[in-house]
Protein backbone atom coordinates (compact mmCIF):
# COMPACT_ATOMS: atom_id res chain seq x y z
CA UNK A 1 0.00 0.00 0.00
CA UNK A 2 0.99 3.47 -0.17
CA UNK A 3 -0.54 6.95 1.00
CA UNK A 4 -3.02 8.45 -0.92
CA UNK A 5 -4.07 11.94 -0.99
CA UNK A 6 -6.94 11.14 1.31
CA UNK A 7 -5.30 10.27 4.00
CA UNK A 8 -6.23 6.78 3.80
CA UNK A 9 -4.35 3.49 2.09
CA UNK A 10 -4.35 3.39 -1.88
CA UNK A 11 -3.91 -0.57 -2.77
CA UNK A 12 -1.45 -2.13 -5.46
CA UNK A 13 -4.10 -2.76 -7.40
CA UNK A 14 -5.54 0.54 -7.40
CA UNK A 15 -1.96 1.60 -8.50
CA UNK A 16 -2.77 -0.99 -11.30
CA UNK A 17 -6.01 0.50 -11.95
CA UNK A 18 -4.22 4.00 -12.65
CA UNK A 19 -1.63 2.95 -14.56
CA UNK A 20 -4.07 1.09 -16.74
CA UNK A 21 -6.16 4.58 -17.31
CA UNK A 22 -3.03 6.18 -18.38
CA UNK A 23 -2.45 3.52 -21.36
CA UNK A 24 -6.05 5.36 -22.93
CA UNK A 25 -4.86 9.35 -21.94
CA UNK A 26 -4.72 11.19 -24.97
CA UNK A 27 -6.36 8.69 -26.79
CA UNK A 28 -9.14 10.79 -28.16
CA UNK A 29 -12.60 9.71 -29.68
CA UNK A 30 -11.49 5.84 -30.25
CA UNK A 31 -12.59 2.64 -29.11
CA UNK A 32 -10.86 1.25 -25.85
CA UNK A 33 -11.32 -2.11 -25.37
CA UNK A 34 -9.51 -3.43 -22.06
CA UNK A 35 -9.69 -7.12 -21.41
CA UNK A 36 -9.82 -7.75 -17.86
CA UNK A 37 -11.22 -7.18 -14.62
CA UNK A 38 -8.14 -4.14 -13.51
CA UNK A 39 -8.34 -3.32 -17.68
CA UNK A 40 -12.06 -2.31 -17.31
CA UNK A 41 -12.13 -0.97 -14.18
CA UNK A 42 -8.61 1.22 -15.65
CA UNK A 43 -10.66 2.17 -18.77
CA UNK A 44 -13.78 3.09 -17.41
CA UNK A 45 -11.88 5.44 -14.89
CA UNK A 46 -10.20 7.00 -17.94
CA UNK A 47 -13.56 7.49 -19.88
CA UNK A 48 -14.46 8.54 -16.27
CA UNK A 49 -11.94 11.28 -15.55
CA UNK A 50 -8.99 12.45 -18.12
CA UNK A 51 -10.28 10.81 -21.54
CA UNK A 52 -14.16 11.51 -21.62
CA UNK A 53 -14.50 11.08 -25.65
CA UNK A 54 -13.43 6.75 -25.18
CA UNK A 55 -16.25 4.35 -26.89
CA UNK A 56 -16.45 1.53 -25.14
CA UNK A 57 -18.53 -2.05 -25.26
CA UNK A 58 -20.49 -3.67 -22.96
CA UNK A 59 -18.24 -7.03 -23.80
CA UNK A 60 -20.94 -7.97 -26.65
CA UNK A 61 -22.65 -6.03 -28.89
CA UNK A 62 -23.55 -3.00 -27.84
CA UNK A 63 -21.68 0.57 -27.01
CA UNK A 64 -22.43 1.66 -24.11
CA UNK A 65 -21.72 4.71 -21.69
CA UNK A 66 -21.04 5.00 -17.75
CA UNK A 67 -19.68 4.96 -15.57
CA UNK A 68 -20.90 1.86 -14.23
CA UNK A 69 -19.65 -1.09 -11.55
CA UNK A 70 -17.68 -3.68 -13.20
CA UNK A 71 -18.85 -7.54 -12.61
CA UNK A 72 -22.93 -6.60 -12.48
CA UNK A 73 -24.22 -8.09 -15.49
CA UNK A 74 -27.58 -5.94 -15.49
CA UNK A 75 -26.11 -2.61 -14.27
CA UNK A 76 -27.76 0.52 -15.64
CA UNK A 77 -25.96 1.99 -18.80
CA UNK A 78 -26.74 4.42 -21.66
CA UNK A 79 -26.78 2.04 -24.79
CA UNK A 80 -24.78 4.81 -27.44
CA UNK A 81 -24.94 2.44 -30.93
CA UNK A 82 -25.08 -1.60 -32.21
CA UNK A 83 -21.76 -3.42 -32.64
CA UNK A 84 -22.26 -6.71 -33.23
CA UNK A 85 -18.86 -9.16 -33.25
CA UNK A 86 -18.55 -8.25 -37.20
CA UNK A 87 -18.66 -4.46 -36.58
CA UNK A 88 -15.96 -5.27 -34.41
CA UNK A 89 -13.59 -6.18 -37.16
CA UNK A 90 -14.82 -2.62 -39.03
CA UNK A 91 -13.65 -0.99 -35.87
CA UNK A 92 -10.09 -2.81 -35.45
CA UNK A 93 -9.13 -2.95 -39.77
CA UNK A 94 -10.01 1.20 -39.43
CA UNK A 95 -7.53 1.54 -36.77
CA UNK A 96 -9.86 3.59 -34.49
CA UNK A 97 -9.29 1.55 -31.28
CA UNK A 98 -7.00 0.51 -28.45
CA UNK A 99 -7.13 -2.97 -26.91
CA UNK A 100 -5.19 -4.18 -24.16
CA UNK A 101 -4.84 -7.55 -23.99
CA UNK A 102 -2.98 -10.77 -21.47
CA UNK A 103 -0.27 -12.70 -22.30
CA UNK A 104 0.59 -16.18 -21.49
CA UNK A 105 4.22 -15.47 -22.82
CA UNK A 106 5.53 -12.27 -24.17
CA UNK A 107 9.17 -11.18 -25.26
CA UNK A 108 11.51 -8.09 -25.37
CA UNK A 109 9.87 -6.99 -28.97
CA UNK A 110 6.46 -7.53 -27.69
CA UNK A 111 5.92 -10.73 -29.27
CA UNK A 112 3.02 -12.24 -27.15
CA UNK A 113 1.32 -15.40 -27.23
CA UNK A 114 -1.91 -16.88 -25.27
CA UNK A 115 -2.53 -19.17 -28.22
CA UNK A 116 -1.01 -22.24 -26.78
CA UNK A 117 2.28 -23.54 -24.97
CA UNK A 118 4.55 -26.10 -26.30
CA UNK A 119 4.46 -28.18 -29.88
CA UNK A 120 2.33 -27.32 -32.50
CA UNK A 121 0.66 -30.48 -33.68
CA UNK A 122 0.30 -31.71 -29.91
CA UNK A 123 0.45 -28.59 -27.33
CA UNK A 124 1.52 -29.20 -23.54
CA UNK A 125 -1.29 -26.80 -23.08
CA UNK A 126 -3.95 -25.47 -25.12
CA UNK A 127 -4.70 -21.91 -24.44
CA UNK A 128 -7.10 -19.05 -25.82
CA UNK A 129 -6.12 -20.16 -29.32
CA UNK A 130 -5.05 -17.05 -31.44
CA UNK A 131 -8.21 -15.03 -30.90
CA UNK A 132 -7.94 -11.32 -32.63
CA UNK A 133 -4.14 -10.81 -31.68
CA UNK A 134 -2.71 -11.13 -35.34
CA UNK A 135 -5.41 -8.53 -36.63
CA UNK A 136 -5.45 -6.78 -33.51
CA UNK A 137 -1.75 -5.82 -32.83
CA UNK A 138 -1.32 -5.28 -37.36
CA UNK A 139 -4.06 -2.83 -37.44
CA UNK A 140 -4.10 -0.90 -34.01
CA UNK A 141 -2.79 0.07 -30.87
CA UNK A 142 -2.37 -2.39 -28.31
CA UNK A 143 -1.45 -2.41 -24.77
CA UNK A 144 -0.67 -5.74 -22.29
CA UNK A 145 -2.22 -5.99 -19.16
CA UNK A 146 0.05 -8.83 -16.78
CA UNK A 147 -1.12 -9.40 -13.58
CA UNK A 148 1.47 -12.00 -13.07
CA UNK A 149 4.65 -10.72 -13.66
CA UNK A 150 7.11 -13.54 -13.69
CA UNK A 151 9.76 -15.28 -16.09
CA UNK A 152 7.67 -17.77 -16.90
CA UNK A 153 5.21 -15.03 -18.77
CA UNK A 154 8.49 -12.56 -19.73
CA UNK A 155 10.46 -15.44 -21.85
CA UNK A 156 13.35 -14.64 -23.81
CA UNK A 157 11.46 -16.51 -26.61
CA UNK A 158 7.71 -17.22 -26.92
CA UNK A 159 6.19 -20.36 -28.41
CA UNK A 160 4.13 -19.26 -30.79
CA UNK A 161 3.64 -15.62 -31.70
CA UNK A 162 -0.01 -14.63 -31.77
CA UNK A 163 0.13 -11.00 -31.21
CA UNK A 164 3.24 -9.39 -33.30
CA UNK A 165 6.09 -7.09 -31.63
CA UNK A 166 8.17 -4.86 -33.19
CA UNK A 167 10.73 -6.21 -34.68
CA UNK A 168 8.45 -8.91 -36.82
CA UNK A 169 6.49 -5.33 -37.64
CA UNK A 170 9.69 -3.43 -38.49
CA UNK A 171 10.78 -6.69 -40.81
CA UNK A 172 7.03 -5.79 -42.37
CA UNK A 173 7.94 -2.59 -44.09
CA UNK A 174 4.87 -0.66 -44.22
CA UNK A 175 2.30 -3.38 -44.12
CA UNK A 176 3.75 -3.03 -40.40
CA UNK A 177 3.17 0.84 -39.91
CA UNK A 178 -0.24 0.51 -37.95
CA UNK A 179 1.52 -1.50 -35.57
CA UNK A 180 1.59 0.22 -31.90
CA UNK A 181 2.33 -1.70 -28.89
CA UNK A 182 1.76 1.54 -26.45
CA UNK A 183 2.52 -0.03 -22.86
CA UNK A 184 2.92 -2.96 -20.71
CA UNK A 185 1.30 -2.82 -17.21
CA UNK A 186 1.89 -5.21 -14.48
CA UNK A 187 1.28 -5.90 -11.13
CA UNK A 188 4.97 -4.35 -10.77
CA UNK A 189 5.34 -1.95 -12.52
CA UNK A 190 4.59 -0.28 -15.97
CA UNK A 191 6.70 -1.24 -19.42
CA UNK A 192 6.84 0.74 -22.63
CA UNK A 193 9.28 0.45 -26.09
CA UNK A 194 10.72 3.70 -26.12
CA UNK A 195 13.77 2.66 -27.12
CA UNK A 196 16.13 2.90 -30.11
CA UNK A 197 15.83 -1.07 -31.42
CA UNK A 198 12.56 -0.94 -29.37
CA UNK A 199 13.29 -3.54 -27.16
CA UNK A 200 11.10 -3.28 -24.18
CA UNK A 201 12.03 -0.99 -21.12
CA UNK A 202 11.02 -0.56 -17.21
CA UNK A 203 9.54 3.08 -17.19
CA UNK A 204 7.49 2.88 -13.58
CA UNK A 205 7.76 0.57 -10.60
CA UNK A 206 4.94 0.00 -8.38
CA UNK A 207 5.53 1.68 -4.64
CA UNK A 208 7.76 -0.96 -2.55
CA UNK A 209 8.78 -2.75 -5.81
CA UNK A 210 12.73 -2.19 -7.04
CA UNK A 211 13.81 -2.15 -10.49
CA UNK A 212 15.96 -5.31 -9.27
CA UNK A 213 12.87 -7.71 -8.50
CA UNK A 214 11.26 -6.51 -11.81
CA UNK A 215 14.74 -7.35 -13.65
CA UNK A 216 14.66 -10.75 -11.90
CA UNK A 217 11.08 -11.44 -12.26
CA UNK A 218 11.90 -10.68 -16.27
CA UNK A 219 13.02 -13.74 -18.55
CA UNK A 220 15.07 -11.28 -20.83
CA UNK A 221 17.40 -8.48 -20.91
CA UNK A 222 14.96 -5.42 -19.54
CA UNK A 223 16.20 -1.83 -20.56
CA UNK A 224 15.74 0.50 -17.98
CA UNK A 225 14.78 4.00 -18.26
CA UNK A 226 17.36 6.69 -16.91
CA UNK A 227 14.78 7.72 -14.45
CA UNK A 228 12.37 5.03 -12.74
CA UNK A 229 9.63 6.80 -11.53
CA UNK A 230 6.75 5.08 -9.07
CA UNK A 231 3.45 4.66 -10.46
CA UNK A 232 1.31 7.72 -9.09
CA UNK A 233 -1.36 7.42 -6.92
CA UNK A 234 -5.12 8.05 -7.63
CA UNK A 235 -5.95 11.71 -6.99
CA UNK A 236 -9.05 12.11 -4.21
CA UNK A 237 -11.51 12.13 -7.11
CA UNK A 238 -10.63 8.90 -9.13
CA UNK A 239 -9.95 6.91 -6.16
CA UNK A 240 -14.19 7.22 -4.79
CA UNK A 241 -14.74 6.41 -8.82
CA UNK A 242 -12.85 3.56 -8.39
CA UNK A 243 -14.42 2.54 -4.96
CA UNK A 244 -17.63 4.12 -5.05
CA UNK A 245 -18.62 3.91 -8.96
CA UNK A 246 -17.02 1.87 -10.96
CA UNK A 247 -15.39 -1.43 -8.52
CA UNK A 248 -17.79 -1.20 -5.25
CA UNK A 249 -16.99 -4.79 -4.78
CA UNK A 250 -13.50 -4.38 -4.82
CA UNK A 251 -12.94 -6.97 -7.74
CA UNK A 252 -9.89 -4.99 -8.18
CA UNK A 253 -8.18 -6.81 -4.98
CA UNK A 254 -8.69 -10.90 -6.01
CA UNK A 255 -7.04 -10.06 -9.39
CA UNK A 256 -3.34 -8.65 -7.43
CA UNK A 257 -4.10 -8.97 -3.88
CA UNK A 258 -2.55 -6.69 -1.44
CA UNK A 259 1.77 -7.63 -1.01
CA UNK B 1 -44.61 -23.98 -52.07
CA UNK B 2 -42.03 -25.99 -50.80
CA UNK B 3 -42.21 -27.08 -46.79
CA UNK B 4 -38.50 -27.43 -46.08
CA UNK B 5 -39.31 -28.63 -42.55
CA UNK B 6 -37.01 -32.11 -41.66
CA UNK B 7 -35.69 -34.08 -38.37
CA UNK B 8 -31.98 -34.15 -37.39
CA UNK B 9 -31.96 -37.18 -38.48
CA UNK B 10 -32.99 -36.18 -41.94
CA UNK B 11 -29.79 -33.99 -41.90
CA UNK B 12 -27.57 -36.19 -40.14
CA UNK B 13 -28.19 -38.50 -42.99
CA UNK B 14 -26.60 -36.02 -45.40
CA UNK B 15 -23.15 -36.15 -43.35
CA UNK B 16 -20.21 -38.27 -45.31
CA UNK B 17 -17.15 -38.93 -43.69
CA UNK B 18 -14.44 -36.14 -44.30
CA UNK B 19 -16.92 -33.41 -45.27
CA UNK B 20 -16.67 -30.13 -43.97
CA UNK B 21 -19.13 -28.83 -41.84
CA UNK B 22 -19.88 -25.03 -40.64
CA UNK B 23 -21.76 -24.62 -36.94
CA UNK B 24 -22.65 -20.84 -36.06
CA UNK B 25 -23.07 -19.38 -33.03
CA UNK B 26 -20.46 -17.70 -31.03
CA UNK B 27 -18.93 -19.71 -28.20
CA UNK B 28 -21.37 -20.91 -25.86
CA UNK B 29 -23.99 -18.74 -27.56
CA UNK B 30 -26.52 -19.87 -29.89
CA UNK B 31 -25.63 -23.43 -30.90
CA UNK B 32 -27.01 -25.81 -33.14
CA UNK B 33 -27.05 -28.21 -30.69
CA UNK B 34 -29.45 -30.63 -30.93
CA UNK B 35 -27.99 -31.17 -34.45
CA UNK B 36 -24.24 -31.23 -33.08
CA UNK B 37 -25.88 -34.15 -30.68
CA UNK B 38 -27.60 -35.53 -33.90
CA UNK B 39 -24.36 -35.74 -35.27
CA UNK B 40 -21.97 -36.55 -32.05
CA UNK B 41 -24.23 -39.92 -31.84
CA UNK B 42 -23.36 -41.39 -35.43
CA UNK B 43 -20.72 -42.52 -36.49
CA UNK B 44 -19.50 -40.43 -38.92
CA UNK B 45 -15.58 -39.29 -39.05
CA UNK B 46 -13.47 -37.42 -40.33
CA UNK B 47 -15.04 -33.98 -40.07
CA UNK B 48 -13.55 -30.90 -40.58
CA UNK B 49 -15.30 -28.45 -38.26
CA UNK B 50 -15.11 -24.95 -38.45
CA UNK B 51 -16.35 -23.03 -35.90
CA UNK B 52 -16.37 -20.04 -33.90
CA UNK B 53 -15.73 -22.53 -31.10
CA UNK B 54 -17.74 -23.78 -28.48
CA UNK B 55 -19.17 -26.73 -26.68
CA UNK B 56 -20.24 -27.75 -30.50
CA UNK B 57 -16.34 -28.34 -31.21
CA UNK B 58 -15.85 -29.66 -27.65
CA UNK B 59 -18.70 -32.66 -28.24
CA UNK B 60 -17.52 -33.60 -31.55
CA UNK B 61 -14.18 -33.78 -30.36
CA UNK B 62 -15.31 -36.10 -27.35
CA UNK B 63 -16.81 -38.12 -29.60
CA UNK B 64 -13.84 -38.43 -31.79
CA UNK B 65 -16.35 -37.70 -35.21
CA UNK B 66 -13.15 -34.88 -36.00
CA UNK B 67 -10.09 -35.17 -37.57
CA UNK B 68 -9.65 -31.20 -38.28
CA UNK B 69 -10.64 -28.09 -36.76
CA UNK B 70 -10.80 -24.74 -38.12
CA UNK B 71 -11.07 -22.18 -35.43
CA UNK B 72 -9.59 -18.96 -33.52
CA UNK B 73 -10.60 -19.61 -30.36
CA UNK B 74 -12.67 -22.50 -28.51
CA UNK B 75 -14.66 -21.33 -25.20
CA UNK B 76 -17.94 -21.72 -23.09
CA UNK B 77 -17.42 -18.06 -22.24
CA UNK B 78 -18.08 -18.39 -18.36
CA UNK B 79 -15.58 -21.05 -18.73
CA UNK B 80 -12.90 -19.33 -20.56
CA UNK B 81 -11.53 -22.64 -22.30
CA UNK B 82 -13.72 -25.58 -23.98
CA UNK B 83 -12.01 -28.78 -21.33
CA UNK B 84 -12.98 -31.42 -24.14
CA UNK B 85 -11.43 -29.13 -27.18
CA UNK B 86 -8.33 -28.69 -24.83
CA UNK B 87 -7.99 -32.54 -24.14
CA UNK B 88 -8.09 -33.41 -27.65
CA UNK B 89 -5.65 -30.82 -28.62
CA UNK B 90 -3.07 -31.76 -25.72
CA UNK B 91 -3.55 -35.33 -26.84
CA UNK B 92 -2.50 -34.24 -30.08
CA UNK B 93 -6.06 -36.17 -31.68
CA UNK B 94 -6.99 -33.10 -33.76
CA UNK B 95 -5.57 -31.28 -36.55
CA UNK B 96 -6.30 -27.48 -37.29
CA UNK B 97 -5.85 -24.46 -39.10
CA UNK B 98 -5.28 -21.59 -36.51
CA UNK B 99 -6.98 -18.52 -37.77
CA UNK B 100 -7.34 -14.80 -36.29
CA UNK B 101 -11.39 -14.36 -35.49
CA UNK B 102 -11.29 -11.73 -38.60
CA UNK B 103 -9.80 -13.42 -41.06
CA UNK B 104 -12.33 -16.43 -39.81
CA UNK B 105 -14.85 -13.99 -40.99
CA UNK B 106 -13.26 -12.74 -44.07
CA UNK B 107 -12.74 -16.50 -45.38
CA UNK B 108 -16.64 -17.53 -45.07
CA UNK B 109 -17.43 -14.31 -46.78
CA UNK B 110 -14.66 -15.28 -49.60
CA UNK B 111 -16.55 -18.84 -49.69
CA UNK B 112 -19.94 -17.44 -49.98
CA UNK B 113 -18.88 -14.43 -52.56
CA UNK B 114 -17.22 -17.15 -54.52
CA UNK B 115 -13.44 -16.19 -54.37
CA UNK B 116 -10.96 -17.82 -53.20
CA UNK B 117 -9.38 -15.87 -51.04
CA UNK B 118 -10.03 -11.93 -49.31
CA UNK B 119 -7.33 -9.84 -48.91
CA UNK B 120 -6.34 -8.17 -45.33
CA UNK B 121 -3.12 -7.54 -43.66
CA UNK B 122 -4.12 -9.45 -40.39
CA UNK B 123 -1.91 -12.56 -39.95
CA UNK B 124 1.13 -10.46 -40.84
CA UNK B 125 4.15 -10.80 -38.78
CA UNK B 126 2.40 -13.61 -36.74
CA UNK B 127 2.47 -17.22 -36.25
CA UNK B 128 -0.26 -18.17 -38.47
CA UNK B 129 1.50 -17.56 -41.39
CA UNK B 130 3.66 -20.77 -40.37
CA UNK B 131 0.72 -22.77 -41.80
CA UNK B 132 1.22 -23.95 -45.48
CA UNK B 133 -2.78 -23.24 -46.05
CA UNK B 134 -2.04 -19.35 -45.46
CA UNK B 135 -0.50 -17.33 -48.12
CA UNK B 136 0.27 -13.66 -49.27
CA UNK B 137 -0.87 -12.25 -52.56
CA UNK B 138 0.57 -8.93 -53.67
CA UNK B 139 -1.26 -5.77 -54.35
CA UNK B 140 -1.41 -5.33 -58.62
CA UNK B 141 -1.91 -1.51 -58.10
CA UNK B 142 0.42 1.11 -57.49
CA UNK B 143 1.37 0.33 -53.66
CA UNK B 144 2.55 -3.16 -54.63
CA UNK B 145 1.68 -4.23 -51.12
CA UNK B 146 2.12 -7.56 -49.70
CA UNK B 147 -0.98 -8.72 -48.20
CA UNK B 148 -2.52 -12.16 -46.41
CA UNK B 149 -4.54 -14.14 -49.19
CA UNK B 150 -7.18 -15.20 -46.38
CA UNK B 151 -8.46 -18.26 -47.85
CA UNK B 152 -11.84 -19.00 -48.34
CA UNK B 153 -13.70 -21.72 -46.30
CA UNK B 154 -16.18 -23.42 -48.38
CA UNK B 155 -18.40 -25.69 -46.75
CA UNK B 156 -20.18 -28.95 -47.27
CA UNK B 157 -22.87 -28.21 -44.92
CA UNK B 158 -24.03 -25.43 -42.19
CA UNK B 159 -25.67 -25.73 -39.11
CA UNK B 160 -27.34 -22.84 -37.11
CA UNK B 161 -29.80 -21.63 -34.84
CA UNK B 162 -32.17 -19.09 -34.87
CA UNK B 163 -35.31 -18.51 -32.83
CA UNK B 164 -38.04 -18.33 -35.12
CA UNK B 165 -38.44 -19.82 -38.51
CA UNK B 166 -41.35 -20.33 -41.06
CA UNK B 167 -41.63 -23.84 -42.78
CA UNK B 168 -39.85 -22.17 -45.85
CA UNK B 169 -36.76 -21.96 -44.33
CA UNK B 170 -36.82 -17.73 -43.24
CA UNK B 171 -35.36 -17.32 -40.15
CA UNK B 172 -35.46 -14.81 -37.12
CA UNK B 173 -32.83 -13.97 -34.76
CA UNK B 174 -34.08 -11.97 -31.56
CA UNK B 175 -30.79 -11.78 -29.78
CA UNK B 176 -28.24 -8.30 -30.06
CA UNK B 177 -26.25 -10.23 -32.03
CA UNK B 178 -26.51 -12.42 -35.50
CA UNK B 179 -22.80 -13.55 -34.87
CA UNK B 180 -22.09 -15.16 -38.45
CA UNK B 181 -24.95 -17.39 -38.69
CA UNK B 182 -25.67 -15.78 -42.53
CA UNK B 183 -22.26 -15.95 -43.66
CA UNK B 184 -21.77 -19.41 -42.57
CA UNK B 185 -25.39 -20.56 -44.48
CA UNK B 186 -24.07 -18.80 -47.85
CA UNK B 187 -20.25 -20.54 -47.45
CA UNK B 188 -21.81 -24.17 -47.80
CA UNK B 189 -23.81 -26.08 -50.22
CA UNK B 190 -26.62 -27.69 -47.70
CA UNK B 191 -27.77 -25.09 -45.15
CA UNK B 192 -30.05 -26.61 -42.11
CA UNK B 193 -31.38 -24.44 -39.74
CA UNK B 194 -32.95 -25.49 -36.42
CA UNK B 195 -35.24 -23.05 -34.75
CA UNK B 196 -36.75 -22.68 -31.02
CA UNK B 197 -40.42 -22.46 -32.62
CA UNK B 198 -41.42 -22.57 -36.61
CA UNK B 199 -44.17 -19.95 -37.18
CA UNK B 200 -46.46 -18.24 -39.93
CA UNK B 201 -44.22 -16.26 -42.53
CA UNK B 202 -46.13 -12.93 -41.51
CA UNK B 203 -44.97 -13.45 -37.40
CA UNK B 204 -41.75 -12.84 -38.30
CA UNK B 205 -41.90 -9.40 -39.79
CA UNK B 206 -44.69 -8.54 -36.16
CA UNK B 207 -41.93 -11.22 -34.30
CA UNK B 208 -39.04 -8.14 -34.11
CA UNK B 209 -37.60 -5.36 -36.03
CA UNK B 210 -37.13 -6.46 -39.72
CA UNK B 211 -33.35 -6.31 -39.22
CA UNK B 212 -33.87 -9.29 -37.20
CA UNK B 213 -35.01 -11.39 -40.57
CA UNK B 214 -31.07 -12.23 -41.14
CA UNK B 215 -31.90 -15.84 -42.81
CA UNK B 216 -33.64 -15.75 -45.88
CA UNK B 217 -34.78 -19.25 -47.84
CA UNK B 218 -32.46 -18.44 -50.30
CA UNK B 219 -29.71 -19.66 -47.22
CA UNK B 220 -31.19 -23.30 -46.35
CA UNK B 221 -32.37 -26.05 -47.26
CA UNK B 222 -33.71 -27.30 -44.75
CA UNK B 223 -35.21 -26.59 -41.28
CA UNK B 224 -35.74 -28.38 -38.08
CA UNK B 225 -38.06 -27.17 -35.42
CA UNK B 226 -36.07 -27.81 -31.96
CA UNK B 227 -37.84 -25.87 -28.25
CA UNK B 228 -34.86 -25.88 -26.53
CA UNK B 229 -32.36 -26.70 -29.57
CA UNK B 230 -29.15 -24.33 -28.26
CA UNK B 231 -29.52 -26.00 -24.68
CA UNK B 232 -26.99 -25.37 -22.87
CA UNK B 233 -25.53 -22.50 -24.69
CA UNK B 234 -27.48 -19.33 -24.66
CA UNK B 235 -30.83 -18.30 -26.49
CA UNK B 236 -31.52 -15.06 -25.20
CA UNK B 237 -34.38 -13.86 -24.83
CA UNK B 238 -35.87 -17.10 -24.98
CA UNK B 239 -33.68 -18.52 -22.39
CA UNK B 240 -30.28 -18.09 -20.95
CA UNK B 241 -27.34 -20.10 -20.40
CA UNK B 242 -27.18 -23.43 -18.10
CA UNK B 243 -24.42 -22.72 -16.48
CA UNK B 244 -24.77 -25.46 -13.77
CA UNK B 245 -25.57 -27.79 -16.66
CA UNK B 246 -22.23 -26.44 -18.26
CA UNK B 247 -20.36 -27.05 -15.58
CA UNK B 248 -21.30 -30.32 -15.42
CA UNK B 249 -20.47 -30.72 -19.11
CA UNK B 250 -16.82 -29.55 -17.99
CA UNK B 251 -16.34 -31.81 -15.31
CA UNK B 252 -17.19 -34.54 -17.85
CA UNK B 253 -14.10 -34.19 -19.33
CA UNK B 254 -11.85 -34.42 -16.60
CA UNK B 255 -11.49 -38.11 -16.93
CA UNK B 256 -12.72 -41.41 -19.85
CA UNK B 257 -15.05 -42.18 -16.40
CA UNK B 258 -16.97 -38.81 -15.51
CA UNK B 259 -17.28 -38.75 -19.91
CA UNK B 260 -18.82 -42.42 -19.91
CA UNK B 261 -20.93 -40.87 -17.56
CA UNK B 262 -22.31 -37.73 -19.17
CA UNK B 263 -22.10 -39.45 -22.75
CA UNK B 264 -24.37 -42.35 -21.38
CA UNK B 265 -26.97 -40.31 -19.91
CA UNK B 266 -27.30 -36.96 -22.34
CA UNK B 267 -25.99 -38.08 -25.24
CA UNK B 268 -26.76 -41.89 -25.82
CA UNK B 269 -30.21 -40.74 -24.43
CA UNK B 270 -32.17 -40.49 -27.64
CA UNK B 271 -33.03 -37.77 -29.82
CA UNK B 272 -34.21 -33.84 -29.28
CA UNK B 273 -37.55 -35.07 -27.43
CA UNK B 274 -35.32 -37.76 -25.08
CA UNK B 275 -32.51 -35.06 -24.16
CA UNK B 276 -35.55 -32.54 -23.01
CA UNK B 277 -37.09 -35.24 -20.73
CA UNK B 278 -33.71 -36.23 -19.25
CA UNK B 279 -32.53 -32.42 -18.66
CA UNK B 280 -36.32 -31.21 -18.17
CA UNK B 281 -36.40 -28.83 -20.58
Amino acid sequence: MSASGTGGLVTRAEHCVVAVAECFRGDGEIMANPIGTIPMIGGRLARASFSPDLVMTDGEALLVSGPYPVGVRNAPKTVEAWNPYRSMFDVVWSGRRHVMMGASQIDAHGNQNFAFVGEWARPKAQLLGFRGAPGNTIQNVTSYWIPNHSSRVFVEEVDVVSGVGYDRAAALGTAGRFHEIRRVVTNLGVLDFETPDRRMRLREVQPGVTVDEVVAATGFELAIAAEVTETRAPTPDELALIREVIDPAALREQEVPDP
Amino acid sequence: MSDKRVTEADVVAELRDGMTIGIGGWGSRRKPMSLVRAVARSDVKDLTVVSYGGPDVGLLCATGNVRKVVYSFCSLDSIALEPHFRNARQAGAISTLELDEGMFLLGLQAAAWRVPFLPTRVGLGSDLMRQEEIRTVRSPYDDAEELVAAPALPLDLALVHMHRGDARGNGQYLNVDPYFDDLFCMAAKRRFMSVERVVETDALAGGGPIQSMRISRLMTDGVVEAPGGAHFTECVPDYGRDEAFQREYTTSAKSPEAWATWREKYLDCGDHAEYRKVVGL
